[in-house]
């Protein structure tokens, strides 16, 4: 009893404040405050889930799996895109934590926002590898292939294929506030990962973003970079891809090497 | 994704880089021939007149007014492309841009004509 009363005089307590907004009421929106008791590890996931469950349970929140894997938590924390799994509130080092939805992206409800169209964009630069095998021949398809990357190939793709589809970098791009046709960040910079790719066979990857609303609308703010959780940097492979469809740099890609796999 | 009819929108900018690349050269070799001579009569009238009958010097403002008037309004269209996102509104900027750039050289082309006597 005597612990627990010490643990209660030492704990520390943060302001909340959440973005309120139900698109589907059409009510408007306000922010709601909520003091809510922290300690050196607490994240900000964790004081909404609190609010969540001892004060109101109406706050909407997107979130699963709590350690920045799944990219669902993404919001708006004191005006930055990030994950609230991943932000710590002692690391913020303010009274209060405003929490907004992701701006560029239309709100739901409270914190949840709708990324049909970020996943739309994606969807569209083709995110797949692909491979001329089973496009002609269509017995082809039940074969299974291996294929040999060296290390340096598997580094020209590697840390764009660490993006976890958070949004936070379309949310933070500033040609996406005024541009919706805008791929941006997160596909341009899929795209050039699979463009990069010594296993993808795909001739046409390139015109898909070259047009009016394509690449070529990137101002290069590098906010995207700046706010990735997982350090992919969107703005070095906008401009990879950029240097590649001006001629300055060369596709001199050596398609991987492939053995086929019996399959029994 | 709309598909670019005349150019690629990669081909459209290769020529912006290389007309803002270009016009820094040909604008700074003009800002270097008004400095050989004293400031005030650089733009003496018939300082300037004389600079239109030297067919080097002509040619230099002819490639400044086209590689500006180039860069420039495309500058203008790829801003205003922003603004908006219809094909109607995408159409009507090119063909305005396009329009003003076409405008701008003959205009300018003009004056250069004109001054040289022709």
């Amino acid at each position: 009893m005597n612990n627990s009363n010490k643990n209660n005089k030492n704990e520390k307590k943060i302001i909340l404040k959440i973005f309120r907004e139900n698109t589907a009421q059409k009510t408007g929106s306000h922010y709601d405050t909520f003091n809510v008791p922290y300690k050196k590890w607490t994240t900000v996931l964790d004081a909404l889930l609190h609010v969540k469950s001892y004060m109101d349970p109406s706050v909407a929140i997107r979130y699963s799996c709590r350690m920045a894997s799944c990219g669902s938590c993404g919001m708006k924390i004191n005006g930055i895109p990030r994950l609230a799994c991943y932000t710590k509130i002692s690391e913020l080092e303010t009274s209060t934590i405003e929490c907004e939805p992701l701006p560029n992206l239309p709100v739901i409800r409270d914190l949840v926002t709708d990324f049909s169209r970020f996943f739309n964009h994606h969807k569209n630069i083709q995110p797949y590898i692909q491979s001329k095998d089973g496009v002609d021949d269509p017995d082809t398809e039940k074969k299974t292939f291996s294929f040999y990357q060296s290390p340096e190939d598997v580094d020209k793709y590697l840390q764009f294929s660490y993006c976890i589809k958070c949004g936070l970098c379309y949310s933070a791009c500033p040609t996406v506030g005024t541009d919706l046709k805008f791929p941006g960040p997160q596909a341009l910079s899929q795209l050039y990962r699979y463009f990069a790719d010594t296993r993808d066979e795909a001739k046409n990857r390139l015109d898909i973003v070259d047009d009016r609303h394509g690449i070529w609308r990137c101002h290069f703010a590098g906010s995207c970079s700046k706010v990735c959780p997982k350090g992919v940097d969107p703005a070095l492979g906008i401009q990879l891809l950029r240097s590649y469809m001006l001629g300055i740099s060369k596709n001199e890609k050596k398609l991987a090497k492939k053995i086929e796999i019996q399959n029994d | 994704m709309e598909r670019h009819r005349m150019l690629k929108e990669s081909q459209i900018m290769k020529i912006h880089y290389i007309t803002g690349i270009a016009a820094i050269f040909v604008v700074a070799v003009h800002i270097l021939m008004r400095l050989i001579v004293p400031f005030g009569s650089s733009l003496e009238y018939d300082y300037i007149i004389s600079n239109y009958k030297n067919i080097f010097y002509v040619l230099i403002l002819e490639s400044i007014l086209v590689l500006i008037a180039i860069h420039g309004f495309n500058g203008i269209r790829i801003i205003l492309l922003e603004l908006r996102q219809n094909k109607a509104w995408e159409n009507m900027i090119t063909i305005m841009t396009i329009s003003a750039t076409i405008a701008l050289i003959a205009y300018g082309t003009r004056t250069i004509i004109l001054a040289n006597g022709l």
